[in-house]
């Protein structure tokens, strides 16, 4: 088995991943750096997000603004030191993109435009048309070409974190094209995989989101913190799941139930006006609108189609010009995955598994508790976005503490850490042989999408936008018979070049790992807030829960659920208010 | 509401066979099926050895692209129903070597789009602290265009030049190096010359046009080629004038 040496390795070639790897490179260009993607940079899932990446522009914005936003859309699960830093950062960031060719959109004068989203008292959502995710993410990436300390590993598959004496050392990777694995050694690694969207059926996530990275720490005894807290994004398309930008209501969208009635004003989220108004009705936070959902759903209000239940976007008012400029990316996926056009028709839409709040455990610095082990972006939780994330801030999110990882690692990795020994290399070798048994194994009884096709039931059912405890114990209980299971299944590649079979096999172990995580999380915590609702413990209960949930792996497999204090500095906890009475 | 579809598909398993082979597969679509749907459905339930790339499923990560009927598409965002009767035949894209079945080695273009230096190319930085860079949304729109490639590789695949000559460096990246050029904020113009006029560059392309027809981004990278040939000439001229500085 070869190896590989780097100083720092950097898991994922995404935002975070890429902004990580310039970090370190402008920290120290005698370090290097080895990115390591399971696909080439430019595919990676930052490429959909569509509407902007929140940072106070705005002369009468302040960073307090954008603080309190982000802080009671989070239903203040927030620890309030992080968000500090996170909103002093954002703007520096943001500018720094537009330095390395971002083609934001402008105003006039040749100044940054933004706009507003849901939930935001300011407009300070800076926007590439509707594109924004996919710029920022060629920006990174074709920027990131010109540091020669960085060597990208396109289409490597991470099977295993390296870690000895207390220490991350490394990882195994398997070169796809090839089939063979590799040990990786380094002084840091920094994980930048992205969310676990795929854990359920309905989601917004490319196929590439398998909670890839979260698993590797999970494994490696680094606790997942807030893993019960899934975001459903109120508007995605029936059967794709494809996202409609929350920028559609922010432009003036409605949102409207088979009657053709604003339903939103029925749920304390504000009055309806003609004219959007800031945090309130189709601006609200996208757990209030999603929970809105289900309930008119219940009250036999929604629209049944083939691929369930429905409400209508209604954005035919805001005309063909502002949608063509504006929104161009809406119409063009309306017209291509829907059949229809939003100038002149109704979008049907339904709340779709959009990003996990949750992930692996760091600091502000993107430190994990494993020294040496690094995470940030949708994979790691800082925590900047409490029990629910605001819309645009999670683009930014990935600069500011992919920036600050990369920096944290750099410094860490200069101090000289002291390379692979002997007992790292035969972990490696372990690592090798389990890869080689998983592809030879014969006579197994399962398939990989059977599996998967289980495990999507069971979350659907289970980990929804309502959850009590006893679907939640169904759900586990299905998951542990999965994860039973998952030793008999016989792959149909025993093939090692570009074994995409292997990689399915691999990815499942992750997202079973990762699924119950989320359920254990999800029944341990008995309150309800922000995007976790419990119908069986309906209110939030500051006095016993204002606490990050730790989840750890033990021994048997199953998570343990221990909590951490939130830390509050200038916002006590309060009511989130939304709609009239706010303005 | 499903109908029978017969999908003849390109294998090649290099650990079995020497040279690609067809496979056929039937397989009951319904009428909201793309053709990665279909090829889905065949890996999970039916041989989970067909291998092909794929991600967003929304027609923005560039990741699967292939021939179907022999033309280069973007297999999640080709519905079924517009390719039958059928048999719907599906190959990797022309143009580059096949790793496996419908997985082509695009290594090539990828040191390709490094060599025309993808970045913005200054002689001097303006502090961050001193905000952004002014740009009209005129100077965005000037080569705005040029910035929505998805590298899919469709106009490589399309493109007769490309498949006669693999050193030319095609048409996404001129309009990539086109995209900088144009931006206002770039000053990296002459470093990107050389390998813009040299024999695999510019030059090679013959105005055929078909990168642009098949185009799902509408990025038009004929126009680039084309505009930069425009302004070479121009060049070119002006540096025959005597009172031409050098």
């Amino acid at each position: 088995m070869e190896t590989i040496t780097h100083d720092i390795l950097v898991v994922g070639g995404g935002g975070a991943g890429l902004r990580a790897a310039i970090a370190v490179a402008e920290t120290n260009r005698d370090l290097s750096v080895g990115i390591v993607s399971k696909v080439y940079p430019m595919r990676s899932h930052t490429v959909v997000a569509e509407g902007g990446a929140a940072a106070v522009v705005k002369p009468e914005d302040s960073l307090e603004a954008h603080a309190y936003d982000t802080i009671s859309g989070g239903d203040w699960l927030c620890d309030q030191d992080a968000v500090e830093v996170f909103v002093a950062e954002a703007p520096e960031e943001l500018t720094r993109l537009e330095h390395w060719g971002c083609p934001w959109s402008r105003q006039p004068d040749g100044h940054i435009a933004v706009r507003p989203f849901g939930g935001m008292k300011l407009e300070r959502t800076w926007y590439a048309s509707d594109k924004t995710g996919f710029h920022l993410l060629h920006t990174l990436y074709q920027t990131s070409l010109k540091y020669e300390s960085v060597t990208n590993y396109d289409e490597w598959f991470v099977t295993r974190l390296l870690v000895d004496e207390g220490r991350c050392r490394g990882l195994v990777a398997i070169e796809l094209a090839s089939g063979r694995p590799y040990a990786m050694v380094a002084d840091a690694v920094i994980v930048c995989t992205g969310g676990a969207g795929k854990i359920y059926p309905f989601t917004t996530n490319a196929n590439i989101k398998t909670g890839d990275g979260m698993a590797l720490a999970f494994r490696a005894g680094v606790p997942l913190k807030d893993m019960e807290f899934v975001q459903f994004h109120p508007t995605g398309l029936p059967f794709t799941g494809i996202l409609i930008t929350e920028a559609t209501r922010s432009e003036g969208g409605w949102l409207l139930n088979k009657d053709g009635y604003r339903y939103l004003q029925d749920y304390d989220l504000g009055v309806p006006t003609p004219e959007p108004v800031k945090r309130s009705m189709e601006l609200g936070p996208r757990d209030r609108l999603s929970q809105a959902f289900v309930k008119e759903m219940e009250k036999g209000r929604t629209i049944e189609t083939s691929h369930g239940h429905v409400v209508h976007l209604d954005i035919r008012h805001l005309g063909a010009e502002v949608i063509d400029t504006k929104l161009p990316f809406v119409r063009e996926l309306c017209l291509k995955y829907e059949n229809l056009d939003p100038v002149k028709e109704l979008i049907p839409v339904r709340p779709v598994v959009h990003y996990m709040m949750g992930g692996i455990h760091t600091d502000m610095n993107g430190s994990t508790p494993l020294p040496g082990l690094y995470a940030a972006g949708e994979v790691a939780c800082v925590n900047i976005n409490g029990a629910n994330r605001l819309g645009s801030n999670s683009l930014t999110e990935l600069l500011v503490f992919g920036a600050r990882a990369g920096r944290a690692a750099a410094e860490f990795a200069a101090n000289g850490a002291g390379r692979a020994n002997g007992a790292v290399l035969a972990q490696a070798h372990d690592e090798e042989r389990r890869l080689q048994a998983a592809i030879e194994r014969q006579g197994g009884r399962e398939r990989v999408s059977g599996l998967r096709d289980e495990m999507h039931a069971a979350m659907d059912e289970g980990a929804g936008i309502y959850r009590n405890a006893e679907g939640l114990e169904s759900a586990i209980s299905t998951i542990r018979e999965l994860q039973q299971r998952y030793g008999d299944v016989a792959l149909d590649d025993q093939s090692r070049t570009f074994n995409t079979d292997l990689v399915a096999l691999l990815e499942l172990a992750n997202l079973l790992d990762v699924a119950e995580a989320v359920l254990q999380s999800a029944l341990s915590r008995t309150e309800s807030r922000g995007a976790h609702q419990r119908t069986d413990h309906p209110d939030r209960d500051d006095d016993r829960l204002l606490s990050h949930s730790l989840a750890f792996r033990t021994e048997g497999g199953e998570s343990r659920i221990e909590y951490d204090p939130v830390t509050i500095t200038r916002w006590p906890p309060g009511k989130r208010v939304y709609g009239e009475q706010n303005s | 509401m499903t109908q029978p579809v017969i999908f003849e598909i390109q294998r090649y398993r290099p650990e079995i066979e020497d040279e690609p082979t067809w496979e056929s597969f039937e397989v009951s679509c319904r009428p909201e099926w793309m053709i990665l749907d279909a090829l889905n459905h065949i890996k999970d339930y039916v041989d989970g050895t067909l291998s092909y790339r794929w991600a967003c499923r929304m027609g923005v990560c560039g990741s699967c692209g292939m021939l179907v009927n022999g033309k280069p598409v973007l297999s999640c965002a080709t519905y079924v129903t517009s390719v039958l009767p059928g048999p719907v035949r599906v190959e990797p894209l022309r143009g580059f070597p096949v790793i496996r079945d419908l997985v082509g080695d695009i290594t090539d273009f990828v040191r390709k789009l490094e060599s025309v230096k993808p970045w913005i190319v200054r002689e001097s930085e303006q502090p961050l602290e001193e905000g952004e860079y002014l740009q009209t949304p005129e100077e965005l729109g000037e080569y705005k265009q040029y910035s929505m490639c998805i590298n899919c590789m469709l106009c490589y695949s399309a493109c007769p030049i490309y498949e006669l000559d693999p050193d030319f460096i095609g048409p996404a990246v001129i309009a990539l190096a086109q995209r900088y050029n144009l931006d206002s904020r770039d000053e990296g113009s002459e470093e990107r010359k050389d390998i813009l006029l040299s024999q695999d560059g510019i030059w090679s392309c013959t105005f055929v046009g078909e990168c642009t027809t098949v185009c799902p981004a509408n990025v038009d990278p004929a126009g680039a080629i084309q505009r930069y040939k425009v302004t070479a000439t121009v060049d070119a001229f002006k540096a025959l004038l005597p009172w031409a500085s050098r």
